[in-house]
């Protein structure tokens, strides 16, 4: 990044130009969120996103630091680059956000997401779901005579994998959780 | 415990309408004379009457209403002070905390609804709380980029007793926007103001926002390098009309010259200004050949519509002191052949004298009205509000303002209704001053029950109504633009304007004929107390030059003539 003049890590300059110019393609970017956990504050961070008109794929929002009262958003967004540095400034001006990462160009970083899966059969199809499970290190969590809840932990596109595999045998109901990401390192 | 917490953060003025939810401060605002209240006809009132005082004092504004109905009819205000960027704080009153969310008396969602149009809001649910956020809020609303706050204060928080926080122990750390500009990027717009050939200052609302320093840095900066300097409506004033590099106001109703200079200048130096839409026209069109340099305290600013060259996140007064002390270090250069070539141009457009009108006959052109006004005001202490429409952009054009904070108009937001409170609120700052809202008759009439307040604290507030009986600014769009279909923009059943003063004990003065207007004007200064201004004037008048939407700096219309040929053919297409 260094010539692009941001330090990583860095959001004090996240309204700077990120590229040469303003593209048109469509980007799908990670973001992290440190705010006060105060009454509103998820309701100011999605009026943005709605009043604004830019996009939210996934968001995920917990508690993380107690004492502190601090939760961390995690927002999967799309948008051309000029539209993702504006959500950055425009997250970055709400008064209980303290910090705004983008995690997808500050160096590499780890994204998980959680999903519960009901899916329902006999014989044949049973097997076949249960094997696929394994192969995709999901967890059997509970079960009954002509159904199983797997759950399963990965990133979204494993996630969207192991679905589509499921669907012809018997996937009857999904929950997932969106998006929690850390980045690399220290 | 309110009350207290107003004072130690220095309000002297409050303005507001008294309700059920909010007695209890209100009794303590009884008990007291520091503080002076200001009962207003209506809470959008109060709110632009704050603004129009944040405006002219540089302080921000304190609005006190009740719940529902009254936080409500607060939304508007609100809404225009955060496009203006108005320092606001807005204390609502609410249902008692053990009845929010059960459709009580008067209750709304204040924080839910107002949470839009606020920089931000809280609702205290204990009075432990209060005057902590109390003081969080003044922070909030005057720091960074200035803007409405709002506190939302339950009945039985108001009752209830506890501690009060002094502002000094109040939580205001997580809250400090960057005030210092990057030293690098100031060091490569000084660079490149050295070299330009065709530099221009492009100023905004920031300017005067950030105090009056900036002000006389950015006179010092443009005087030192001989640039040229235009300004957006919101920031007239920061630079004198009457200095010698000024080019006037640009935009969708700018003047020629300072428009035709920012499309073919080589350096764009804006600050505090923000590329809206009514100042860019065309944004793929916009100066083409420059390289364009943003100043501006809130980074969401930057690259929002324009993409920026050099930008500098930081306070106007703050960066424009290390821009001069960076130029004068490396020698004061400029590109003087640059520059005077630069100029001979800007004077070639200035010949085309895009203001130029004709009085002529019986009928007062509104144009004339206007520099009648500002002939026989100049040498006041004189404050300015506009409401909104074609009369404001003519204020804009033929008003000359020499300081900052003398100009009150709705930029961002163009709120009909805005101009009368705001004046309300300007005099009560400055109460020997002359202050004149000019009007149209239909935005003046949107809030025109705040008469009731001006006769009651007998302020003489000079409403100066340029009548045309019609909602001009819709009026000439309908006639330039859809194909002369005059959709109800006519002013129907209008008051007797002189009547309608001596109803309120104010002043009326009816004035037709331009022979009058000099004396008609001349009696309304003198008079001391309201007076209701009624100018009838040329009722098919338009607004020029202009740049129609979608169209680019250098495509403006002059004048009836030029419009003949732009628009007929192809005015229904443009939006």
């Amino acid at each position: 990044m260094s010539a692009l003049k941001i330090k990583k890590g860095s959001n004090k300059h996240s309204a700077y130009n990120l590229r040469p110019t303003f593209s048109d393609t469509i980007e799908s970017h990670t973001l992290a969120i440190v705010v006060d956990n105060e009454p509103g504050v998820l309701a100011r961070v999605i009026g943005l996103f709605s009043g604004r008109g830019y996009n939210i794929d996934s968001l995920t929002v917990a508690e993380i630091d107690h004492q502190g009262h601090q939760s961390r958003i995690t927002i999967v967004t799309t948008g051309t680059p000029q539209v993702i540095e504006q959500i950055k400034a425009q997250l970055g001006r709400i008064v209980p956000v303290h910090d705004v990462h983008d995690l997808t160009v500050e160096g590499a970083s780890v994204e998980r997401e959680l999903a519960l899966l009901k899916v329902a059969g006999e014989g044949e199809k049973r097997v076949e779901a249960l094997r696929l499970a394994d192969i995709f290190r999901a967890n059997v969590v509970d079960s009954t005579l002509d159904c199983f809840v797997f759950e399963i932990t990965g990133t979204p596109d494993k996630i969207d994998a192991f679905a589509d595999l499921m669907r012809p045998l018997g996937l009857s109901e999904i929950a997932r959780t969106g998006v929690a990401a850390l980045p690399r390192g220290r | 415990m309110v009350v207290q917490a107003l004072k130690d953060q220095g309000v002297d003025v409050v303005f507001g309408y008294p309700g059920g939810a909010v007695l209890p401060i209100y009794d303590e605002v009884f008990q007291q004379n520091d503080i002076r209240h200001i009962l207003v006809r209506h809470e959008q009132g109060a709110v632009h009457a704050a603004e129009g005082y944040a405006r002219s004092t540089g302080k921000p504004g304190v609005v006190l209403v009740t719940s529902g109905p009254g936080a409500t009819n607060a939304v508007t205000g609100l809404t225009d002070a955060l496009m203006d960027s108005i320092p606001l704080v807005v204390l609502t009153g609410q249902v008692p905390t053990f009845m929010i969310g059960n459709d009580a008396f008067q209750e709304a969602d204040t924080v839910g609804i107002t949470r839009p149009c606020t920089k931000h809001n809280w609702l205290v649910s204990d009075t432990k709380k209060l005057s902590g956020t109390l003081h969080e809020a003044f922070h909030v609303a005057t720091s960074g980029r200035p803007g409405p706050v709002l506190v939302d204060i339950p009945k039985d928080v108001q009752f209830a007793s506890a501690d009060y926080t002094p502002p000094q122990k109040a939580r205001t750390d997580h809250y400090q926007p960057q005030v210092k500009g990057d030293m690098d990027e100031i060091q490569e717009l000084v660079a490149a103001l050295e070299k330009a050939k065709r530099p221009v200052f492009y100023t905004g609302g920031g300017v005067i926002n950030s105090g009056p320093a900036a002000s006389q840095l950015l006179r010092e900066l443009v005087d030192a390098t001989g640039v040229p300097i235009t300004s957006t409506l919101m920031g007239l004033g920061a630079y004198p009309a009457s200095g010698k590099h000024w080019i006037g106001m640009l935009g969708m109703h700018g003047l020629y010259e300072a428009n035709m200079a920012m499309h073919d200048c080589d350096l764009m130096i804006n600050i505090g200004a923000r590329f809206d839409d009514r100042i860019t026209g065309r944004v793929d069109a916009f100066s083409p050949g420059s390289k364009k340099a943003h100043i501006d305290i809130d980074p969401s600013s930057i690259n929002k519509v324009i993409r920026t060259d050099i930008p500098i996140v930081g306070d106007v007064a703050h960066v424009l002191e290390d821009i001069l002390k960076v130029w004068k270090s490396r020698g004061r250069k400029v590109n003087r052949e640059g520059l005077q070539a630069w100029w001979a141009q800007i004077e070639d457009w200035k010949k085309v004298d895009c203001l130029a009108y004709t009085q002529s006959g019986k009928t007062i052109k509104p144009q004339h009205a206007l520099a009648r006004l500002e002939a026989l005001t100049k040498g006041h202490d004189r404050y300015i509000c506009t409401e909104v429409g074609q009369h404001q952009m003519w204020a804009a054009q033929y008003l000359t303002f020499e300081d900052p904070n003398r100009w009150m108009t709705s930029g961002g937001l163009g709120t009909m209704g805005y101009g009368f409170p705001a004046s309300v609120g300007v005099q009560i700052a400055h109460p020997d001053a002359l202050v004149i809202n000019v009007a149209g008759e239909a935005s003046w009439l949107m809030n025109m029950q705040e008469l009731g307040t001006a006769a009651q604290y007998r302020l003489p507030v000079k409403q100066f109504i340029l009548n045309n009986e019609r909602l001009g600014m819709v009026r000439q769009w309908q006639e330039l633009l859809h194909g002369e279909r005059y959709s109800h923009s006519w002013s129907e059943a209008l008051p007797d304007f002189v009547k309608l003063a001596e109803a309120f004990g104010a002043k009326g003065i009816l004035c037709k004929d331009p022979a009058d207007l000099d004396d008609a004007i001349m009696e309304m200064i003198n008079y001391d107390g309201p007076v209701l201004f009624d100018c009838l004037v040329e009722k098919h008048e338009n607004c020029f030059p202009m740049i129609p939407s979608g169209e680019p700096h250098n495509k403006m219309l002059l004048g009836e003539a030029s419009t003949k040929d732009a628009i007929g053919s192809k005015g229904a297409v443009m939006v």
